[in-house]
């Protein structure tokens, strides 16, 4: 690796946090964590391997923080013993940043919108998609339950320094196309392993005009392409984001202009349709025109990639005034309280009801097969959710099929997979 | 180490879903777990899977989910060893750490008998000799750093000792 080369946002994240004046890719590190997240499924696992340290403390509590969103609101005896196990340690070792049901959301929509997350951080979740908070300037990765518990105590964790790929989105998307559509598009032409072990960079004007909760839904889905994470660097949007949600100083860090990139994809995003991924793989990429007459038993709108308010607007603005195609079963789920109350302040909520939608509470139940939503033998849906694997949804011959909020609420009227001009005209 | 044992062989991006169902996720215990290792895509795994026995898949294999329950699956169903050509991440550090032998290999096993043949391993040398036919392969070796944590006995006792020293 030549020396001359500056270094990327991930690269510059990871060595100040190793009290490093430069990293490389390939390098091993041991870095400082400033935030560690464990949630009902994961934590149990990280809670057992850290009672193996007989400590009677964690290194910091106001850095770990627990969630309960999977399972949750507890769907059966073994879940409530897993929130159970959470709750329990989060009262023993005083933990800040524990979050029950009622005060809870999804955890990835959650810690932004807590003020949790700011530029220039190290973070690590017990959960794949804490790739997330790479949209607000973060350097975030999903680890396992071990690495939790060895956070929790010591806080450290060890990280290759990942080689970074850059993708370039330019011009003006069109109508109904979204985050979700170029996360999608950028997981069709790289792969489920285009990324892996990579940092994922996003930028380019297209980037540049996106709403937060667009990029939110962007890194998320970094894991899907192998990432180790998925960001954007900290611009206006980013700022006014955090204006409000975070009174602490940060400092933005920023890809030097002489960066070194593994690799550099361009997309124009012009013309771009909306994009659907086909199960059973999120690289099984094809516009939503491809799609078109593949009948569905259920739509969900929500999760950690589509659960924020911009989704649910887009949404309600589809189905608004218009019924739920009669035998197709609609989920709505709300990623946080606050998401929830401000759909309902908004009238979002009325809007899916008067379609005859369900609306939940904030889980990530039917996403991963868990529950509140699970399908049936020869089952298809279509979800604004992020994985479509072999039974992902529920019965191993169900089928899922992942798209942008707009999409799914057209297609939970039409009942077929359609693209939203269809049902509004 | 040396590892013996007959092969499974599994096929690409084999996901976290597919190793174990998110349906089983309300337990930790690893034997509990294996009851249902690789359920959805190979039904009647659980019951031909026997201790030592050795998976050997291809790209990314153990993509998707963070969940440790994969590894923990694996392991409690007695497997000694995965080999792929290549790993997701997260799996990988997440095998390292529980001290669940893992190699990548990027040579070609797919002409080898699924539930017959044996593969013998040497995990230091990265070595592997097809007992059939004594073909020998050759897989990546650890880094450092990584090889450390697993003669420890994995993370855990990395911590533990680290804590011990402070």
């Amino acid at each position: 690796m030549n020396n001359n080369f500056g270094m990327t946002m991930v690269e510059k994240i990871l060595a100040a946090k190793a009290a490093k004046n430069k990293v490389v890719p390939g390098e091993l590190v041991n870095v400082e964590v400033d935030l560690a997240l464990g949630n009902d499924i994961t934590a149990p696992v990280a809670i057992k391997e850290f009672k193996r340290f007989g400590l009677d403390r964690v290194f910091d509590p106001e850095k770990i923080v627990l969630v309960p969103d999977h399972f949750t609101p507890n769907k059966d005896i073994a879940a409530a013993e897993q929130a159970l196990v959470l709750r329990r340690f989060a009262k023993e070792y005083g933990l800040k940043h524990y979050f029950e049901v009622g005060r809870m959301g999804i955890e990835h929509a959650l810690l932004p919108e807590q003020g949790l997350v700011w530029p220039g951080m190290i973070i690590i979740g017990a959960d794949s998609h804490t790739c997330t908070y790479g949209a607000l300037g973060a350097f975030a990765t999903g680890v396992g339950s071990t690495d939790l518990a060895a956070a929790m105590a010591i806080g450290e964790a060890w990280f290759k320094v990942p080689p970074t790929i850059r993708f370039e989105y330019y011009g003006q998307m069109p109508d109904w196309v979204s985050g979700k559509d170029l996360i999608l598009l950028t997981i069709g032409k790289i792969g489920v392993e285009g990324a892996r072990y990579r940092a994922m960079e996003f930028a380019g004007s297209a980037i540049d005009s996106l709403p937060m909760d667009g990029r939110l839904t962007m890194a998320n889905m970094a894991i899907e392409a192998g990432g180790k994470c998925g960001y954007m660097q900290p611009d206006q949007i980013t700022f006014d984001y955090l204006e409000g949600r975070v009174d602490r100083a940060y400092t933005s860090v920023y890809s030097d202009k002489n960066a070194s990139y593994e690799s550099i994809h361009t997309f124009d995003v012009n013309n771009l349709e909306p994009q659907i991924a086909f199960p059973p793989s999120p690289d099984n990429v094809f516009p939503v025109s491809n799609a078109k007459g593949i009948e569905l038993d259920q739509v969900v709108i929500g999760s950690c990639t589509n659960g924020r308010i911009d989704d649910l607007r887009a949404a309600a603005s589809v189905i608004r005034g218009k019924k739920v195609k009669e035998g197709l079963r609609l989920l709505i789920i709300p990623a946080t309280q606050q998401i929830y109350r401000q759909a309902m302040d908004e009238g979002l909520l009325a809007d899916f009801i008067d379609a005859e939608a369900v609306v939940s509470t904030p889980t990530c139940g039917p996403c991963l097969g868990g529950h509140m939503g699970i399908l049936a033998k020869g089952e298809k849906a279509l979800a604004t959710t992020n994985r479509n694997f072999v039974g992902r949804m529920g019965h191993p011959e169900s089928e899922v099929y992942l798209s942008n909020p707009a999409v799914a609420a057209a297609s939970a009227v039409a009942g077929t997979i359609v693209h939203p001009e269809e049902v509004l005209s | 180490m040396i590892l013996q044992g007959k092969i499974w062989l599994f096929g690409e991006n084999i996901d976290t879903d597919a190793i174990i169902a998110a349906r089983y996720l309300s337990t930790t215990e690893p034997e509990e777990l294996a009851a249902h290792l690789m359920e959805d895509i190979k039904p009647d795994f659980p019951g031909l899977v026997q201790r030592g026995d050795i998976i050997v898949a291809g790209n990314n294999f153990g993509c998707g989910s963070s969940r440790e329950h994969a590894p923990l699956a694996i392991k409690g169903a007695g497997v000694s060893c995965v080999i792929a050509r290549s790993f997701a991440r997260i799996f990988y550090r997440n095998s390292i750490n529980i001290g669940l032998p893992i190699l990548e290999c990027e040579e070609d096993f797919s002409g080898l008998k699924s539930g017959e043949d044996q593969l013998k391993i040497n995990l230091e040398l990265g070595k592997i000799i097809h007992l059939q036919s004594g073909r020998e392969y050759k897989a990546a070796p650890f880094p450092r750093f990584m090889q450390e944590l697993i003669s420890r006995g994995g993370l855990v006792e990395y911590v533990k000792a680290r804590l011990a020293n402070q």
